[in-house]
């Protein structure tokens, strides 16, 4: 989530609850380990086909963050995808991708 | 062949460089011409497709071509000139820069100022003489980054990744989420060369083993890489007789990058032997007046947040230095001791604040920065040489370090 890199503890009493997080820098830090710890989540970031540009593949990301047991089932979706020139950066690749309230969007333009 | 003039000519639009010359813009230089030899500005940023690009500029997450795009939307600026496709060949001894491209050929620059941001090149396998055949399907990490998210080919399909470095680890969770299998990847030391993050969102997410203290020692394979020999290494890095083998038809070189400086020695520039990059002060001027670097070119940065800072510190100084407004108060080599492999910029002029970077040589737990007479005196969790350390000097810290005879900064244990 940064590149600080903290290294922090996580004790746990075995049933899946935290019981004490010591060694984060910041607020967000223990809100990371806390997310981490129970569900992790991840951007997942690729490129899809794209056709009449200068470049052959059109790099994308998803919107916001997606449960990481999920990067899977999205990268087959996404490489089903093939796309026209012209894309402005932002637009809407996929839109809700696999119902998870996500969209996989452009991060560049390309003419 | 054709002759022109610019107040400043920027070397490279990754980065660094369009940082550079929107800050020189910003102060009301008039002829600003930034050159790159690609056809579009952007740099190495254009295929580093992944996120985490603008955490301490932006204090958001982009992916590379996200934050490219915050400097390219603002290039088209009437005292900006971009030439593409164009490359620098020769920098002169009487400062002339001389450029070339299809169109015009060979073309003669007359700067007032120059700024180096060539950015750097990746070590190769042969750089770092790993016995065996010279089968294909060898790549650095950066050219199969290219290969994959601009030109759309896959590599290979079983792959080894030699070195920790960033790229290698970013790579290898490309390869493994387009259906490529990483087996492993390798590194000599005892420790990850990249970001901790890199190690748990690139390695530990998709279970692909990472041997510290484990060097590659043959390369095999007629036509095509099939295989590669590993071997656990003892505490001077020589190699043990613990070894195995892994069958692959791709191999990834991340094994470090070097500051690119064919131009820089032209001139020449002084360069240090350890950064790779030209001697610079905290205007990010070189040996020679009038000509600054910034970027990759300078140092290996670990963020391309820092490359720009870098480029605004350059392009304002390039300004300062075009309107015959740049002055340097005092002159302080800063030495890098204890524990450091070194700390840029190398000379403090007065200028404050001022940031230095540094990398210390192993990593250490509980530790303080401290420098001559305790001026510097700040308390660290944990350092690691692939995370380099920020120090800023505000102007009280800058008036004791003008009465000192040597500014000496080190890393000890508490």
């Amino acid at each position: 989530m940064c590149p600080i890199g903290c290294a922090v503890t996580v004790k746990s009493d075995g049933s899946g609850n935290i019981t004490q997080i010591i060694g984060n820098k910041c607020k967000k830090g223990e809100t990371y380990v806390r997310d981490e710890f129970t569900n992790p989540m991840r951007v997942l970031t690729s490129t899809v086909a794209v056709e009449g540009a200068a470049i052959s593949r059109l790099p994308v990301r998803t919107s916001n963050v997606i449960p990481k047991d999920k990067l899977s089932d999205c990268m087959n979706e996404i490489q089903k995808v093939k796309v026209n020139a012209p894309i402005k950066i932002c637009d809407k690749i996929i839109k809700n991708i696999l119902g998870l309230g996500v969209d996989v969007i452009a991060t560049r333009d390309l003419s | 062949m054709k002759k022109i003039f610019a107040d400043i000519i920027i070397i490279g639009a990754g980065p660094a460089g369009m940082a550079a010359a929107l800050k020189a813009g910003k102060m009301g230089i008039k002829n600003i011409l930034i050159i790159d030899r690609m056809p579009e500005p952007g740099g190495i940023l254009q295929q580093c497709i992944h996120n985490g690009f603008g955490l301490h500029k932006f204090k958001k997450d982009l992916t590379g071509p996200e934050f490219a795009n915050h400097y390219i939307s603002k290039l088209g600026r009437p005292n900006i000139k971009v030439m593409l496709h164009t490359m620098a060949t020769e920098l002169t001894r009487d400062g002339k820069v001389i450029i070339s491209n299809d169109t015009d050929g060979l073309v003669e620059v007359t700067p007032k100022a120059i700024i180096l941001a060539m950015g750097c090149r990746e070590r190769t396998r042969q750089q770092v003489s790993i016995p065996g055949t010279r089968p294909s399907g060898i790549f650095t990490a950066g050219v199969a980054q290219r290969f994959m998210n601009i030109e759309g080919y896959m590599p290979g399909k079983e792959v080894v990744v030699v070195g920790s470095g960033d790229i290698g680890m970013i790579m290898a969770r490309r390869m493994t989420m387009e259906g490529a299998k990483v087996h492993a990847v390798t590194e000599i030391l005892p420790y990850p060369g990249g970001l901790s993050r890199n190690v748990v969102q690139c390695l530990n997410d998709f279970d692909i083993p990472l041997y510290l203290q484990h060097g590659v020692v043959e390369i095999r394979g007629r036509d095509r890489v099939s295989g590669v020999k590993i071997a656990k290494l003892d505490q001077a890095g020589n190699p043990t007789n613990q070894t195995f083998d892994i069958d692959c038809d791709t191999l990834l070189f991340s094994v470090g990058l070097i500051p690119e400086n064919e131009l820089s020695r032209m001139i020449p520039l002084e360069l240090s032997p350890i950064t790779g990059g030209p001697f610079i002060d905290d205007n990010y001027q070189t040996s020679r007046e009038g000509v600054f670097t910034c970027g990759n070119a300078a140092f290996v940065n670990d963020l391309a947040d820092y490359a720009c800072m870098e480029g605004e510190i350059a392009g304002e100084a390039a300004a300062n230095y075009v309107n015959d407004a740049l002055s340097s108060e005092f002159n302080m080599r800063v030495v890098a001791g204890c524990n450091l492999r070194f700390a840029v910029p190398n000379f403090l002029t007065g200028k404050a604040p001022v940031t230095l970077y540094m990398r210390v040589t192993q990593p250490m737990v509980d530790v303080k920065i401290t420098s001559t007479d305790n001026i510097v005196n700040i308390k660290q969790q944990i350092v690691k040489p692939s995370e380099m350390i920020e120090v800023t000097l505000d102007k009280a810290q800058l008036a004791k370090i003008k009465e000192l005879k040597e500014f000496r900064i080190g890393v000890t244990p508490r």
